[in-house]
């Protein structure tokens, strides 16, 4: 038997030790490879890394490559029409469900059931019925729109917005889920006293219960822009970045260069960039919700 | 003038539930037709009967890229990939949760803040360093090196869940046991764990969901013998062949959306729950 002050003792440091671990690794593998890619995009690594010092010229070189910048052309639309899109049926799926459907639990369920999907599944599905051949547009022929033509897929100028489609059907759901917690979790006292002052429902909505809902919506947008910066797979499963490259963005530019083209110093300065932009959007986010909860 | 409102309310969310139903109806469809069905039919047709013929060549011998062994392997490098992946990181997960409400230290605060970044960053950002390290640590091109990554990186979720939870564990639970005389573990053991079912379902189910439908880690860190099903997906349904079989494709990707699709409609609640706790950060 330990005696009691060597037990003590050990619940004083057993916290420690037990939390070790987690902390020497995460912090190892997040901080610490944070730091090497950052090395890696001031160095003049191409195929294998090669640690001379070249200052920021593989910064230069990308935003001087025609490739990238149109990796963030693609972001730009794409996260633009994916987050405004999510959002408007997201909520208005919300809302719709909330006006005591019957069988919510049900249509929630098919709703949000594409969240579970990985975004390779959706890009193959979405793949084969937007194929120009034998998919949505031989579905409108058969229905008698003979000049039906439906090509986005294969269309450079349109190809992104077959990807936002994809994106939109597989994530509004979730956003309506957000949405729906955020709307049941208002005071019906307020709504009631509305009504009673002569308000209709559209009014009710559009004055009380959205402007309420703001912290919702803030975090809604943060989940949504975080999907948008990191969407690699849907890109890759859907159309590859093609045709040719219009529709990379920075996730598959970066995997693209890093990987298969032997451009390591160029990949791991795409990378810094993206994560400059996530930590944009996050670290004040973060910084809010923390300061919020000490209070 | 109600019923018209009610009218319109249903006709938007049957029209919804259509956009939402649709693709996976048209890779159910497809993929029980055959070529020559889906050539004479049209998208939404129904098949003409059960035919499993698709199915059974996506699974063992459909070409993804020069080897045709079908979607096989690849699902149960998966299955053997996620089985640890899950267990370690939900475990490490409960223990640094319980740690960080129950015996909160100096800097313990400070940790969790700084493993929350971990949730949002980009993890493209790790990518390079990282497959140097699973190099020399030998575990590069391995289904091990794949565990490995997947339980680092869900380690900061996995204890934000815990965290969260075990905040509204009331602290007089724990203080009481110390009283008596029980230890760290002990508390753990007989009074924490066995009221951390819900949690325990949510994180499982999240990282069994997250880390099979993993692409990106999948597709640079593994080997020719380690590659994870979204990986073997993708590359059946990008192979270039004189002929595109459509129905292939299509069970392949029914196969891969299985057992998500399982966990979900078995466990729908838990699974939003993740879902909405991982929203809702901090």
């Amino acid at each position: 038997m330990a005696s009691p002050s060597a037990a003590a003792r050990l619940d004083h440091w057993l916290p420690r030790i037990v939390l070790a671990p987690s902390f020497i690794l995460s912090f190892l593998f997040i901080y610490g490879l944070i730091a090497w890619n950052g090395y890696l995009s001031v160095s003049a690594s191409r195929l294998l890394p090669n640690y001379e010092f070249v200052g920021f010229q593989q910064y230069a070189t990308l935003f001087a490559n025609e490739r990238w910048m149109v990796a963030l052309k693609n972001l730009a639309i794409f996260s633009t029409l994916f987050i405004g899109f999510s959002m408007a049926v997201g909520l208005l799926l919300a809302i719709l469900l909330d006006q005591k459907i019957r069988v919510e639990g049900v249509l929630r369920t098919v709703y949000l059931y594409p969240m579970a999907l990985s975004f390779i599944v959706t890009g193959t599905a979405w793949k084969w019925i937007l194929n120009p051949g034998l998919g949505l547009e031989h579905l409108m022929h058969q229905w008698g729109f003979e000049n039906f033509t439906f090509d986005w897929l294969v269309n450079p100028d349109y190809a992104i917005y077959t990807v936002v489609i994809a994106g939109v059907w597989q994530s509004a759901g979730f956003v309506m889920a957000l949405f729906l917690a955020g709307l049941r979790g208002i005071d019906d006292s307020i709504i009631k006293a509305a009504q009673i002052d002569g308000a209709t429902l559209p009014q009710v909505y559009w004055r009380i219960i959205i402007p309420s809902m703001r912290p919702v919506f803030f975090s809604t947008l943060m989940v949504l822009a975080h999907i948008a910066i990191k969407s690699f797979d849907l890109v890759m499963a859907l159309t590859a970045g093609g045709p040719g490259f219009a529709t990379d963005v920075p996730a598959t530019f970066m995997y693209t260069h890093a990987f298969t083209r032997g451009q390591i110093g160029l990949g791991a300065a795409s990378a810094t960039v993206m994560l400059a932009t996530v930590a944009a959007i996050v670290v004040p986010y973060l910084y809010s919700e923390l300061r919020s909860q000490r209070r | 003038m109600k019923n018209v409102h009610r009218l319109i309310i249903w006709s938007l969310l049957a029209l919804f539930a259509a956009f939402f139903l649709l693709p996976f109806y048209v890779m159910l469809a497809t993929s029980l037709k055959d070529m020559s069905e889906i050539r004479g039919g049209s998208l939404l047709s129904l098949p003409a009967g059960l035919n499993f013929a698709a199915w059974g060549k996506a699974w063992s011998t459909a070409c993804t890229g020069t080897d045709c062994g079908g979607l096989q392997p690849y699902f149960w490098n998966s299955m053997t990939m996620i089985i640890p992946a899950v267990l370690i990181s939900t475990t490490l997960g409960a223990l640094n949760g319980y740690v960080l409400t129950k015996w909160r230290f100096k800097g313990s605060e400070l940790f969790f803040s700084l493993m929350l970044f971990g949730v949002f960053m980009p993890l493209q950002v790790v990518l390079l360093p990282m497959s140097q390290v699973l190099g020399w640590i030998g575990l590069s091109d391995s289904v091990w090196g794949l565990v490995c990554v997947h339980v680092l990186m869900g380690l900061a979720s996995t204890t934000l869940f815990f965290r969260n939870y075990y905040l509204g564990l009331p602290d007089e639970l724990v203080k009481a046991a110390m009283l008596d005389g029980a230890g760290f573990f002990r508390i753990f053991w007989r009074i924490v764990l066995p009221l951390s079912t819900p949690i325990l379902v949510v994180t499982v189910i999240w990282q069994f969901t997250n880390i099979w439908n993993d692409f990106l880690f999948g597709v640079v860190f593994s080997g020719a013998d380690s590659k994870p099903i979204t990986v073997g997906l993708n590359n059946l349904a990008n192979t270039s062949s004189s002929v595109k079989e459509y129905n292939v494709d299509m069970a392949a990707a029914m196969i891969a959306a299985l057992p998500t699709l399982f966990v979900y409609v078995v466990a729908g609640k838990y699974f939003v729950r993740g879902l909405t706790a991982g929203a809702v950060k901090g």
